[in-house]
């Protein structure tokens, strides 16, 4: 066997492992599934009447911005679970083992990556629920939810890195969470970035999350509000988007091996 | 699992190792944790099929010098073989010679005994079958086969540890590492693991176990070496340590405390040194030599002045008279001093290597 292929059966052995924990605890699935449909309820019902974009329909246009931000909160877990494993020493009896260094990454990122699409299921037919549509083919739709996925596995990386980082699961429950409160309300994922003022406008405009929320819009046909914008990435989403998670992934990749390989049980 | 000697070409790699040398090897191994220096120079020499102790208390090294051969920390400096590999350079290969099983049982709580262990099987490339079949050879052997396919959330203390060991043994080490193997565990499941571990270093296995246990030292190792601070102490096998700090003593017990001045006297006459006296438990001892001879002299003189023994007996030291003689302080003691300095350190451990 490669030395890749290798790496990537050991991903997979490790992949399924955390998968059974999902299957065996299904409340941490069902938990962060019930925070991004009390989003949409609240956006939808309560903010909603009183964000009004131009000529937008708000539910259509929040849709999007849910969905990309529910999957960067759900890459949180990814440094939960790490910091867990830490925690609990079996990253130490990984670590003891013949297998590729980047095994208990590459398996959590993609169970993380699989818990992601089944949180997209229930969020999509919550968002029909509440009278979202998808307007465009069936080709430019799988388009705009895949960008969404490679945003969210680029994240589960970022994450990775600050579990591996960290010092207990306690603190990986907050320090995973906190910092994505102003990445995703600093973004076009609620209210239209011409709506911020001048100086965070920029910011917002070339948040990765934006360019994501822009995209998903795009492709499934609903209305934003971007081309208000002037900035090149919101005219170029789908670029910006995949431009980004891919350079996330090139940082956050061996960011996190190297601290895999030095990481210590405390 | 017949202990076979490195393959001339790992052991030509890594350097320093002799033909015949030991399983495990360690020359100078120092390691630091911000300000506090984990191992300060330690020398270690386990011959292949032996089983060693690393004897010390909390924070005295031990994990430390485990994490070091099982590849999961590298020295600041000194170096370590294991198998004639070096831990170092020839992690990888390390890796696939070894066994670990950790302080606390790295075990997954959500799968069940027998995906634990087919799960490591895997990670060793065992292949499919091959790991299945391994899995429910340690089952048996490891008495779990009923708990097999219950998740381990559901196991006891001892169960787990068990599991943990069986998944140290997946790949059939040559030599195997644990890091106090029985912390934590009730009196009775601790007999239980010292008799699997005795019927597996029966097989041939090299064995480095760590402890604070004195008793347990005692009974698993063929040598013990131990540390503290970071420093080796002392080693030897149990009786040499436990002839480092003197001879014999004669110690017995008398019906009344009156009767304990006419025994100091005759104690006095036939043992070395000043005898010591317990008045509450009507007891006494004093450093002897000669043993069973000084004993029956005993004897005869306390019979001859009406003194009535309940018990007596000729004493060698144990291991904790060993260790508060080589630390001068008990090695209970120097746990609780030790732990809380660990506590104190844990802030600057986060990125240890």
């Amino acid at each position: 066997m490669s030395v890749l292929t290798q790496a990537a059966a050991d991903g997979m052995v490790v992949a399924r492992r955390n998968l059974i924990k999902v299957k065996r605890v299904p409340d941490l699935l069902i938990f962060t599934t019930i925070q991004p449909v009390m989003f949409v309820l609240l956006f939808a019902y309560v903010f909603g009447g009183a964000i009004h974009p131009k000529g937008v329909n708000y539910r259509e246009f929040l849709m999007a911005g849910i969905f990309t931000q529910t999957v960067a909160f759900g890459s949180a877990i990814t440094a939960i679970g790490l910091a867990d494993d830490l925690q609990k020493g079996i990253i130490d009896r990984f670590r003891s083992l013949p297998m590729a260094r980047s095994a208990v990454l590459v398996g959590r990122t993609t169970s993380d990556l699989v818990n992601n699409l089944i949180v997209m299921v229930v969020m999509s037919l919550c968002g029909l629920l509440v009278g979202w549509r998808i307007h465009r083919s069936v080709g430019y739709a799988l388009l705009g939810y895949i960008v969404i996925f490679a945003f969210a596995f680029a994240m589960s990386w970022v994450s990775a890195t600050i579990g591996l980082s960290v010092s207990s699961v306690e603190v990986a429950q907050s320090a995973g969470f906190i910092w994505l409160f102003p990445v995703s309300f600093l973004s076009n994922a609620f209210v239209p970035t011409s709506q911020l003022t001048r100086f965070l406008r920029p910011i917002a405009d070339w948040n990765p999350m934006s360019s994501v929320v822009a995209s998903a819009r795009e492709l499934f046909g609903n209305k934003g509000t971007e081309k208000l914008s002037t900035a090149w990435s919101m005219h170029h989403p789908v670029v910006t988007a995949l431009g980004w998670s891919l350079l996330l992934l090139l940082i956050f990749i061996p960011l996190s091996v190297r601290k895999y390989r030095a990481a210590a049980t405390r | 699992m017949v202990a076979a000697t490195p393959e001339p070409s790992a052991a030509g790699r890594a350097g320093s190792t002799r033909a015949g040398a030991g399983a495990i090897v360690a020359h100078g191994l120092v390691k630091h944790y911000g300000e506090v220096r984990a191992l300060d120079g330690i020398d270690l020499d386990v011959p292949e099929g032996t089983v060693m102790a690393l004897l010390g208390p909390n924070g005295a090294g031990k994990t430390t010098a485990v994490r070091i051969f099982t590849t999961l920390l590298e020295p600041d400096s000194g170096h370590a073989t294991v198998a004639g590999l070096d831990v170092v350079h020839d992690a990888d290969a390390v890796r696939r010679t070894i066994g670990m099983s950790g302080q606390n049982a790295a075990v997954d709580e959500y799968l069940t005994g027998r995906e634990n262990l087919d799960m490591i099987g895997n990670l060793y490339h065992l292949g499919k079958a091959a790991s299945r079949a391994r899995a429910d050879e340690l089952l048996e052997r490891f008495d779990l086969v009923d708990a097999a396919n219950r998740v381990v959330k559901t196991y006891s203390g001892g169960m787990r540890r068990r599991l943990d060991l069986a998944g140290s043994l997946v790949a059939n080490p040559r030599v195997l590492f644990l890091d106090e193997p029985t912390t934590g565990l009730d009196p009775r499941s601790r007999l239980g693991m010292w008799d699997v571990i005795e019927e597996l270093v029966g097989g041939g296995t090299t064995l480095l176990l760590t402890t604070q246990y004195l008793e347990e030292a005692d009974r698993l190792a063929d040598a013990i070496v131990v540390i503290d601070h970071g420093k080796v102490i002392a080693r030897g096998t149990s009786d040499e340590l436990k002839s480092q700090i003197g001879g014999e003593r004669l110690e017995l017990t008398v019906s009344s405390a009156s009767e304990l001045a006419a025994t100091v006297d005759i104690l006095r006459k036939v043992g070395v040194g000043e005898p010591t006296t317990e008045e509450k438990a009507h007891s006494a001892g004093v450093a002897v030599e000669g043993g069973s001879a000084v004993l029956i002299e005993a004897l005869r003189q306390l019979d001859a002045a009406g003194v009535v023994v309940q018990d007596v007996g000729i004493r060698r030291p144990t291991l904790d008279d060993v260790f508060l003689a080589l630390t001068g302080h008990a090695a209970e003691e120097a746990g609780e001093a030790a732990a809380a300095k660990k506590r104190g350190r844990r802030g600057d451990k986060g990125e240890s290597s």
